[in-house]
């Protein structure tokens, strides 16, 4: 058993140490993970390189978030003026920049005009399209960047067109898909959990293996079609699980490794996995040729992307498929089985670990298929799965750990309550929000909604 | 590859600020995993508001740093209060559930602009660190060398100062721990429904241990502060948790000195690795190279050697529970 485990151990070895060697040509260049809030976000000020004159300079980009991807925005009027009288004006280039020359150092104003901004954005902050006080240094750019947020997001009005319930309704089907993307993905976290006693911290990087397999196979250069790389990605994920559980987590139970050990393993092999992907993929957000926004379809107060409508349908018939296989199929016995008395399951000749098996390998495609989802409605990024992994935990933990239908109706709760935040507060913290519900819920109801009250204290 | 510059670097890391910082939260985790047995994954929340108590208390309200240090003091045991009364009760991985969420969300609020009159979000705090490095003996520009070592005046300050606080814990850590006190947190960690049994109030030990731990870790927070001097949320995130988890296990957990020479050890490593593979591969990205292997060890570790460098297996059976 220790030579296995050695063995094991010296392949992981070997293959960070090619992942290392590889690494240098596939992210030559790509920076430490990009602080988010200094990208888009920010009005920050600060000087940049000298150049011979003074300047004031800056980019107009897209907002961070679900479908923005921070994406340049070009013909944007810019206006720079002092004391009211207008020095210049500019409009943004295709990559977003824009640079307008000042006379002499001293301080300025900023100014975007608001209307040549397309609808699907708006000003973070109503009352911030002009930036007071740009002091400019003698021999020196300054940079000014307003912080843009989606449409509906910032603390403007509202884009017009849109009315109270459609707007609620829009969110409350955004906050659904969101729901069953973590459903689909926590199903298989749970199931796991109930099989083996293990919280497998590494199951986001499922996700994010997932989403980015169907990237690499269904964008350029290979742009095979979608269907096929989603396919693709859902298999190598299965196998990917499988894989894990066969030459990692079997031999160690086999040692005898404590519940708290394996859990605190799961950590570093999540840590592993997700700055590998780091490595070879790079820090940048992708965007699926899939994920454009759609001419939206109408049904009375409902307006819903043809995409979104696909993605919801789609999901809720594979989560009603998992509960039909495991109420009705000898394999979906044994996994319940298994979950509720593990000792009763083997006596009554259940083989225990090849049914463990088909757990991680159904968990890993369905983690999968929830995270080409999410890469569709979001982007497809390197630590898109440890996002998406704490909004399992508090869908599971609602809902009640090891038990399947708990991770499913306590997601699709955190999902919509996620979402709905946005109705009132501002998105960046829509993932706080769940969080708290989370730790409310482990106060009031440790248990959650469909757990037993054994699983806790 | 130049040898020479690289173990330089990494033997100045070895003892520098950062060092003394993660060794100091550290030894805080240590009494809540290493004495206790609480799985909190969530340590980098005391670290932050630690680090933010202070720094608010400077810049945004004009107090004296001694005041700022006890709010920070005041800020991580409110905060392990908050944390522990719901969560102490559950079992051990609900607790670590609990405490990683509570750290992320408490993040995201500190980023967000709610808390922007405290915390300037992302556009950072500071400079909260001027009246610290106005006590410096040293001169806080010059450079000082001793053989490999080389430090800034500024950063000497730092080691000074935080080094003499884990000593000054370590000193408190054997203390407690040779105490009845320490004997029924070790009690706990060992057999819960033991120690339940013999009449001790364990909720309240954990209690007990979760504050403690917490202001240790809230006063590393204080000592970044004033080594960085302009704080970001943005820097605690999860990654800060798992670094001192390492540091823990692979000094020793439930040993005095475990966090003290797990830290040296980490950081040497770590500044080295920065060196070996941005040498070794050309154009790699080193921190997320150091961060997979930082995942890698704690694997390893956790196989192999769960007792760490310092350990005894045979008090740290984690296979018990």
């Amino acid at each position: 058993m220790r030579a296995r485990l050695g063995a094991i151990v010296l392949t992981l070895f070997i293959a960070v140490l090619t992942a290392l060697t590889t690494a240098a040509t596939a992210s030559a260049a790509a920076p430490d993970r990009a602080d988010p809030s200094h990208t888009a976000a920010t009005d920050l000020i600060r000087a940049a390189d000298a150049s011979s004159a003074e300047a004031i300079t800056g980019t107009v980009k897209g907002p961070v978030g679900e479908g923005g991807a921070n994406a340049p925005i070009a013909g944007v009027v810019i206006t720079v003026s002092q004391n009211g009288a207008e020095i210049g004006t500019a409009t943004t280039a295709d990559d977003g920049t824009w640079t307008i020359p000042v006379p002499a150092p001293g301080d300025y104003e900023v100014t975007i005009d608001v209307s040549s901004l397309p609808d699907t954005v708006e000003l973070r902050k109503a009352d911030g399209q002009t930036i007071p006080n740009i002091s400019v240094q003698p021999n020196s750019t300054k940079v000014a960047v307003f912080p843009l947020a989606a449409a509906g997001e910032g603390g403007g009005a509202s884009s017009g067109g849109v009315t109270q319930t459609e707007y609620i309704v829009g969110v409350l089907l955004s906050g659904l898909r969101f729901g069953l993307i973590i459903a689909m993905t926590a199903i298989g976290l749970s199931l796991v959990f109930g099989t083996t006693g293990l919280i497998n911290f590494a199951h986001g990087e499922f996700v994010a293996v997932g989403a980015i397999v169907a990237f690499l196979f269904g964008t350029a250069p290979l742009q095979w079609p979608f269907i096929i790389a989603i396919l693709l990605a859902i298999a190598a994920v299965g196998l990917l699980g499988g894989l894990v559980e066969i030459s990692l987590w079997r031999p160690l139970r086999k040692r005898g490794v404590g519940l708290i050990q394996m859990f605190i393993i799961s950590i570093g092999l999540s840590l592993l996995l997700r700055h590998a992907i780091l490595l070879f993929f790079g820090s940048q957000r992708n965007q699926y040729a899939q994920s454009g926004t759609e001419q939206s379809l109408h049904f009375g107060p409902v307006s819903i992307q043809p995409r979104d409508l696909t993605i919801i349908i789609v999901s809720i018939v594979v989560l009603i498929g998992v509960a039909v296989m495991l109420q009705k199929t000898r394999m979906g016995k044994a996994m319940r089985a298994l979950s509720d008395n593990r000792d009763l399951a083997e006596a009554s000749g259940i083989d225990v670990q090849r049914v463990i098996v088909q757990v991680w390998v159904l968990g890993g495609g369905l983690a999968a298929l929830g995270g080409v989802f999410y890469g569709l409605t979001a982007a497809v990024y390197w630590d898109m799965g440890f996002n998406l992994l704490l909004m399992m935990f508090a869908g599971i933990i609602l809902g009640g750990l090891g038990s399947a239908y708990g991770a499913m109706l306590g997601s699709i709760v955190i999902g919509v309550v996620s979402q709905g935040s946005t109705i009132w507060f501002p998105s960046e913290l829509q993932n706080a929000w769940a969080l708290l519900v989370l730790i409310v819920v482990l106060l009031v109801r440790p248990q959650g909604i469909l757990g037993r009250l054994q699983r806790a204290g | 590859m130049d040898w020479g510059s690289i173990f330089s670097s990494a033997l100045s890391g070895m003892l520098g600020p950062f060092a003394a910082i993660y060794a100091l939260a550290a030894i805080g985790l240590n009494l809540h995993f290493g004495y206790t047995g609480l799985l909190n994954f969530g340590h980098v929340a005391f670290v932050m508001v630690g680090a933010f108590g202070v720094g608010s208390a400077i810049v945004k309200f004009g107090l004296s740093m001694w005041w700022g240090v006890l709010v920070a003091i005041l800020a991580s045991a409110i905060l392990a209060l908050i944390l522990g009364i719901p969560t102490l009760r559950l079992r051990g991985d609900y607790l670590a559930i609990a405490t990683i969420a509570a750290g992320e969300a408490l993040r995201l609020f500190f980023n967000s602009t709610y808390l922007e009159p405290l915390t300037n979000g992302p556009f950072g705090l500071g400079p909260a660190a001027s009246q610290f490095q106005n006590m410096s003996p040293f001169n806080g520009g010059k450079i000082y060398e001793l053989g490999p070592f080389h430090y800034q005046g500024r950063a000497l300050w730092i080691m000074v100062v935080t080094w003499s606080l884990v000593a000054i814990a370590c000193v408190l850590m054997w203390l407690l721990m040779r105490s009845p006190w320490g004997r029924v947190l070790r009690s706990v960690r060992e057999d819960e429904l033991a120690a339940r049994s013999l009449g001790k109030n364990v909720y309240s030990f954990k209690l007990q241990s979760l504050v403690l731990g917490g202001v240790m870790g809230g006063l590393a927070g204080v000592m970044w502060t004033m080594d960085v001097s302009t704080q970001y949320p943005a820097t605690f995130d999860p990654k800060v948790t798992f670094y001192l988890w390492v540091i823990m296990i692979l000094g020793g957990a439930g040993r005095i000195m475990g966090p003290v020479l797990g830290a040296v050890v980490f950081w040497f490593l770590f500044g080295f690795l920065d060196g070996f593979l941005s040498g070794l591969v050309p154009g790699i990205n080193t921190g997320a190279a150091r961060i997979a292997l930082v995942g890698l060890a704690l694997m390893l570790l956790m196989v192999f050697r769960p007792a760490g460098i310092l350990g005894n297996k045979e008090e740290m059976r984690l296979e018990s529970r």
